[in-house]
């Protein structure tokens, strides 16, 4: 029997919402234990990437308001995103910007010392809090440093989650593995919030890092949670070519423009208002019209793209305010912004769908929530907005923290039954690093990868879908129960990459199969065969159920509380 | 962007000190191209070579901190390295010094990390509940913000403290990278926890211990300076002994009406 450990709230995932969580859950009593299992080092999750920033109304005295940046938000969802818990969202996160202020992060100042806030796409107002270009970076070691401070967190780097313990519709614990040793143990606990992250290592050309291979949301599908809204993977307009890093929305923010190959700013003939700073979904559409008509430049691996151009900004802008751009334009580019323009293409960037939680973060397992991109409240609907994300993993991890915190205190010891997690050991250790079967896995990952950048982006139709699903399924086939060819304890990445791809394949086929179902367009989900929003008979949420043969697909309505649906124009 | 391929060939330090007698240098051939960086090489070994090579990476862009490792016996950020630009057709790649090896290029960062939360690296405060429920924000001008944020640019990846004759010969001592993450609170005029912090800073294996070699800044891929942070830690200890200056912070509070405290949560399930 593995040896087992305990705490009282358990979260998986070290990034913005997971951390925030685990100083909410502590701070909130003291004699309550939280563990914090993470497959990285805790300061090293993807959070620290972000560059942009995090929304909020800060200043209604000069015009924002509550109300605008809450229709900006259900506009920019195109109408998918739940009304109750956007309002609830925006209400608490000015609250959240503080906290951060107050606990070290170095945020952008106006001249009188208050936190400055600048353009971002989408909102009616300039209502993003930014510390530089490194916001996220800055975050995170804000978080990660203020959990220090509680002697009731303990957090467990490179620890692998590889199962959700649940039993009579309760969250009893998780399984994991301490990759240091190789050992693995039944980590019991009585609440659980599961906060790893989004899917977009399902696509070869994407923002995220390495680790971002969907392990929470196929984790959770297969205790029989839904996965909701997976069909909406946004892509951002700017994805460096060819490597995928990010070119924060900051660059267009400052004034960055992006041009055809005509030298054209295109973006007047598709949102002659807004200009670069509209959506990402509208953005990112508008380029690859321009590419697919022969108005892009040619690029490596079919990577066609066009130019985000700078150099009219100067150097002291460039320098000033998008230092971090600038070094990886240099650095992965070997291209200076102030003199050359880079070169872009859309790339997956973020993933609106996930597990299916109510208003409050709560998923339908007792005991179980999930917050930030791992989660669907949802607050994104089919698009979400520039610093959007950011706000919902703090304001999130603020909330499930709190509620968990509060759920332990009348919760008595958990106590999941030792053949769950004796099926676990030996379906990871007998069935796959031992008795393993199936091709190579990393050929198995780079055609997955391969066929969602084919037929899932930003410009889908049916039958590619279809194809793209017949080919997942196929791969599924090829790789068996996964093949490890390390065979020792110590870690072993080999076994975690087979155990990653084995969700990642499972993660795949959700979105394929809601995404041929949804014959419709919407936010980010467009449909070459079916180019029209219809809100007759589609505006409503999907979820896919995890069954032997594959997702069954059930629907829900969207809470529309004060704003009808209506066209979406910029 | 791509270009044109060339054959490099990587000798990859191999060791797991549980299993191995004593650690190998193990040889790869990868084709690379002027956009390919170390760790894009390592990456491919792995995927398309020999999957049981162990190596620490996330992000490839320069900002988690993963991946610092010995590459041509400098300590350099793999994902921040391009194969090319090392201009040698023998790319030597192995686990940074001053570390315990896990396994092949993984090392353990389990006693930097005890040795970081010796240091209090938060804001330390009186207003306690002012630092969890906010009513304002503190006031806080561009040229206070320059005072520190320099030291804030720290991504952990821990190269300087391999880099540090000091931390190589002694095991106690904090190193550049945690001295690093002290100053920064220090020298936020938010925080009042200078005194808190003396035990671990102003001792014989805290920021005295250093003899300025410099050679923490030398290889840091942020443009840090720990070194800097390390003399201006020494600085503030001698104001406080010579001069019984500590501590001179204010942090005015701005208030901000609209932010409100409360909400309702539901309770549990039911």
């Amino acid at each position: 029997m593995p040896d087992k450990l305990e705490a009282d709230v358990l979260i998986v995932g070290s990034g913005l919402a997971g951390l925030r969580a685990a100083i909410e859950a502590a701070s909130s009593d003291k004699s309550i234990r939280v563990a914090v299992l993470t497959k990285v080092h805790a300061m090293r999750s993807h959070s620290v990437a972000y560059a942009g920033g995090t929304a909020a109304v800060l200043y209604p005295e000069e015009g924002d308001s509550f109300d605008l940046h809450a229709f900006d938000t259900v506009k920019g969802s195109d109408y998918l995103g739940d009304q109750d818990a956007i309002e609830l969202m925006v209400r608490v996160a000015p609250q959240e910007i503080l906290r951060l202020e107050h606990w070290g992060m170095p945020w952008s100042r106006r001249p009188d010392g208050r936190v400055a806030q600048r353009p971002f796409g989408g909102h009616s107002f300039d209502r993003a809090c930014f510390a530089a270009d490194k916001t996220g970076l800055y975050a995170m070691q804000t978080l990660y440093n203020t959990t220090h401070k509680y002697d009731n967190i303990e957090i467990f780097h490179e620890w692998y989650v590889t199962s959700l313990l649940v039993e009579d519709g309760e969250f009893k614990g998780v399984t994991a593995i301490d990759m240091k040793s190789g050992e693995f143990y039944a980590f019991e606990a009585k609440a659980g919030i599961i906060a790893t992250g989004g899917a977009g290592r399902l696509y070869s050309f994407t923002t995220y890092g390495h680790s971002a291979t969907a392990d929470g949301l196929a984790m959770a599908y297969r205790v029989g949670i839904p996965l909701k809204d997976m069909e909406f993977i946004q892509f951002h307009p700017t994805g460096l070519v060819p490597q995928g890093i990010l070119i924060s929305e900051a660059a267009r923010g400052e004034g960055g423009y992006l041009r055809n190959n005509k030298g054209e700013r295109f973006m007047k003939d598709y949102a002659p208002q807004k200009m670069e700073l509209a959506p990402r979904d509208i953005v990112s559409r508008a380029m690859m019209r321009e590419i697919l008509d022969g108005r892009g430049f040619p690029g490596p691996n079919g990577l066609d793209y066009v130019h985000l151009d700078l150099t009219h900004l100067g150097e002291e802008v460039i320098d000033e305010k998008l230092t971090e751009i600038k070094m990886i334009a240099i650095k992965f580019g070997g291209i200076d912004p102030a003199r050359e323009p880079i070169p872009v293409r859309p790339v997956a960037h973020y993933t609106m769908g996930g597990i299916h939680t109510d208003t409050y973060g709560r998923t339908p397992v007792r005991g179980l929530f999930a917050a930030g991109e791992a989660a669907c409240i949802s607050v994104h609907g089919a698009n979400r907005l520039g610093c959007n994300s950011t706000m919902e993993c703090l304001v999130y991890g603020y909330l499930t923290g709190k509620q968990a915190a509060e759920y332990v205190k009348e919760k008595g010891k958990s106590d999941p039954s030792p053949e769950l997690v004796l099926a676990e050991e030996r379906r990871v250790f007998d069935g796959i690093l031992r008795g393993g079967s199936g091709e190579d896995p990393y050929t198995i990952k780079r055609e997955l990868q391969q066929t969602m950048s084919d037929h899932a982006y930003v410009f889908r139709d049916g039958d590619g879908l279809s194809r793209a699903l017949k080919k997942v399924r196929e791969l599924r086939q090829r790789f068996g129960t996964g093949r490890v060819a390390d065979k020792s304890r110590e870690f072993n990445q080999n076994l975690i990459n087979v155990l990653e791809i084995d969700m990642m394949l499972e993660v795949a086929e959700v979105v394929l199969v809601s995404a041929i179902a949804r014959t419709e367009s919407r936010g980010a989900h467009y449909r070459l065969d079916y180019p029209k929003r219809d809100d007759a008979n589609w505006l409503k949420h999907t979820l896919a159920y995890r069954t032997a043969d594959g997702p069954r697909l059930d629907y829900i309505p969207v809470r529309i509380t004060r704003w009808p649906p209506a066209e979406r124009k910029y | 962007m791509a270009g044109k391929e060339v054959e490099v060939r990587f000798k990859v330090f191999r060791f797991n000190p549980k299993t191995d007698f004593a650690p190998r240098w193990q040889e790869y051939r990868v084709n690379v191209d002027r956009s390919t960086t170390v760790l894009d090489a390592l990456l491919k070994i792995k995927e398309e070579q020999d999957p049981t090579l162990a190596i620490r990476y996330s992000c490839r862009q320069a900002v988690c901190g993963s991946c610092g490792m010995m590459i041509n016996d400098k300590q350099m950020l793999a994902c921040f390295t391009r194969v090319l630009e090392l201009n040698s057709n023998v790319v030597k790649v192995a686990p940074l010094k001053n570390y315990r090896v896990i396994k092949d290029l993984v090392t353990d960062f389990g006693e930097v990390f005890q040795k970081e939360r010796q240091v209090k690296p938060y804001i330390i405060r009186h207003d306690v509940e002012e630092l969890l429920n906010p009513t304002g924000t503190y006031k806080q001008k561009e040229e206070e913000l320059l005072g520190y944020i320099q030291f804030a640019d720290c991504i952990e990846c821990g190269m300087c403290s391999s880099a540090c004759p000091v931390s190589a010969t002694d095991p106690l001592y904090l190193g550049p990278m945690v001295l690093n993450r002290a100053y920064r609170f220090i020298a936020d005029p938010r925080d009042l926890g200078f005194e808190q912090r003396l035990e671990a800073i102003d001792s014989e294996h805290g920021c005295w211990r250093c003899h300025f070699a410099a050679s923490c800044s030398a290889v840091c891929p942020k443009g840090v300076d720990p070194a800097k942070a390390i003399q201006l830690l020494r600085r503030a200890l001698v104001k406080r002994a010579v001069l019984g200056i500590s501590s001179s912070k204010v942090s005015e509070l701005i208030p901000m009406p609209h932010i409100k405290g409360k909400l309702e949560l539901p309770k549990g399930w039911q």
